[in-house]
């Protein structure tokens, strides 16, 4: 066998199930599960992680992540997950919710988990579309985006504003860390991770309530090829949803 | 089991907290609604005392989801509630029905539809034995009629929740929680706290495959599979149903009564028994599985009947169904509003009796 000096620098984490995902080309979804099994791998959790699933593109999650998982209805995992967690709370208990699912039918409950300080994780996706039931309009739609629900693009004075989950959620009391990240692009990227790693810090410190936006492309729903997507996020998405921290409390200290 | 010497003078609502606490219940989530305030108060010292936790949560849809969570820990875990607040925690029961998560839900029945009143009622039968939410599931649902019972059953409850992996509902209404009797309370020796060892979602501890609680089935034929498997399990629980016949073998008529209505129907029978008169009383224990056997044996020997309900005929139709080949009853119905006395049933008892 001749010595071809290869060297493996790059594989799939242990806590990501190897099998094909069912998202469509240019989705983002694929990159938020790497990041989050990345830091499981990481931070040593797989086996001590509870995951709380939700509805919409991302139900499967549990079919790509080998964790421990409970799915929940529409809108309900941090409803979900506090029962989990206050049932086993030495556990790492996360939920992974879509923007339909989180700022719609869910917007109470996410509202109290992240109130009452729940320490909880959650990874808010959003593309600002409805993807799974086909591109209706969702709460974070931009002003103007057409979707099947608003053909004429959603208007502000018939749908309302978008709504900016990370600032609401961080002016809660519970809440130990805060922050929006993207997946449009490396930098972004990485810089997603380290949101999602401090977070996962903050639950396994006791300390309170972790809460990360990741700006996501659909392009299907888009109507977009994937790079148009991506240039959508950074021309868009990003100036109404600015990236960033909005709340850590190891910098303003705070939470219980 | 073992008994405890002391008798405690408690009210219903009281007596279902206190006997999820004997049955290791470790989690409670609930949210204020009349009549059964008393039991999240109870909880919310108690539960902490015996080193569980309790969540007021946010809403009825929010405290059920969270009962859906702990279940699908192995956790013993229970929420309590009234009608409105019930017909808000059909969503997480039919998904703990569809995932066949343990867990135990109480309902203190209230008047309706809508807000109704917080007077006693039993309208919520229909919702609570056929599966409230959507899809094809039923409740496993016991109806107390004392309070002793309301504890007992709250002990068996999660005992069967955890056996047979499903929502177990008690069905009690504004009388029996709202009243005060002495009871003997006793803990089980027995209680397998890792009930849910070998499906419950606790850390892939040592590497274990992972685990999964869901109610999506997608596949072509999956999600008949699990309906089939669903309805296997309830079929099976025609033996466990139970009821409690009191002077029923030498009466003419039998009265058909549950929960709150069969503790009244009881005393205007004994009043007719004194009178000479052969009244008898058929209450089921379990609402779902109906004791339809047992009624249909009555049936066969001869029995006339009479179903009274505080509602306008819903546990008539199990009744109907359980003698259909045989006889029919007769049926008088409490408005819900309305507090029935022994002695407003008796003259439709008389009625029946004389045949009119």
């Amino acid at each position: 066998m001749s010595d071809t000096h290869e060297k493996i620098v790059f594989q799939k984490p242990e806590s990501v199930i190897d099998r094909p995902t069912h998202y469509c080309p240019g989705c983002h979804h694929g990159v938020a599960h790497r990041l989050i099994g990345e830091l499981l791998d990481e931070m040593n959790l797989a086996e001590k992680t509870l995951m709380t699933t939700s509805i919409g593109c991302s139900v499967f999650l549990y079919n790509y992540l080998n964790v421990d998982a409970v799915e929940a209805p529409h809108g309900r995992a941090p409803a979900v997950a506090t029962g989990v967690k206050r049932s086993r709370p030495d556990h790492f208990v996360f939920t992974y919710q879509g923007d339909g699912d989180l700022a719609s039918i869910g917007m109470a409950e996410i509202m109290h988990a992240a109130n009452r300080g729940e320490k909880i994780c959650v990874v808010f996706v959003n593309n600002t579309v409805y993807g799974m039931t086909g591109g209706q309009m969702a709460p974070t739609t931009l002003i103007g985006q057409t979707t099947t629900t608003t053909p004429a693009g959603r208007c502000q004075t018939h749908e309302g504003a978008p709504i900016r989950m990370t600032e609401i959620i961080a002016s809660l009391g519970g809440v130990a860390f805060a922050a929006r990240g993207s997946l449009d692009c490396v930098k972004n990227i990485r810089q997603a991770k380290k949101y999602l790693k401090k977070a996962f810090e903050f639950q396994l410190n006791n300390t309170g309530f972790g809460f990360v936006e990741l700006l996501s492309a659909c392009p299907t729903n888009w109507k977009m090829t994937p790079l148009q997507a991506n240039e959508r996020i950074q021309k868009e998405m990003i100036p109404y949803y600015p990236l960033g921290v909005y709340k850590d409390v190891s910098e303003e200290g705070g939470v219980c | 089991m073992t008994k405890k010497a002391e008798r405690i003078f408690v009210k219903g609502n009281e007596a279902i907290a206190r006997g999820a606490l004997a049955a290791k219940c470790r989690c409670f989530f609930g949210y204020p609604i009349t009549p059964q305030n008393d039991i999240p108060e109870f909880m919310s010292s108690e539960m902490i005392k015996a080193g569980g936790d309790f969540v007021q949560a946010e809403s009825e849809v929010a405290a059920a989801n969270m009962l859906l969570g702990a279940g699908a820990t192995g956790v013993r875990a229970m929420t309590s509630s009234s009608s409105p607040g019930l017909s808000l925690k059909q969503e997480a029961i039919s998904y703990m029905a569809g995932s066949e998560v343990p867990a135990v839900v109480v309902n203190m029945n209230r008047g309706g539809p809508g807000l109704g009143d917080i007077g006693p009622a039993q309208g919520d039968y229909y919702q609570s034995t056929r599966g409230g939410g959507h899809g094809d599931y039923r409740h496993f649902t016991f109806g107390p009629g004392t309070v002793q019972e309301a504890y007992d059953l709250t002990i068996r409850a999660f005992d069967i929740a955890f056996e047979h992996r499903t929502p177990v509902l008690i069905l009690g209404d504004a009388i029996l929680g709202q009243m005060k009797e002495p009871i003997t309370p006793w803990e089980p020796e027995d209680v397998d706290e890792n009930g849910g060892r070998d499906w419950a979602i606790t850390g892939r501890d040592g590497g274990r495959d992972k685990r999964l609680i869901k109610s999506l089935f997608l596949a072509e034929g999956e999600l008949a599979e699990q309906n089939k498997h669903l309805q296997a399990k309830y079929d099976a629980w025609t033996d466990l149903a139970e009821c409690e016949q009191f002077e029923t073998e030498d009466a003419d008529l039998i009265i058909c009564a549950y929960g709150s209505i069969g503790r009244i129907a009881k005393t205007a029978v004994r009043k007719f028994r004194k009178d000479g008169k052969k009244v008898g009383l058929f209450r089921p224990i379990t609402l779902y599985p109906f004791p339809s056997a047992e009624l249909k044996a009555l049936a066969e020997q001869g029995k006339r009947f009479l179903t009274i309900e505080h509602n306008l005929g819903q546990m008539l139709d199990d009744v109907r169904l359980a003698i259909r080949t045989v006889t029919d009853s007769d049926f008088y119905p409490i408005y819900p509003g309305n507090l029935p006395t022994p002695d407003e049933l008796e003259e439709p008892i008389l009625k029946c009796l004389e045949g009119k």
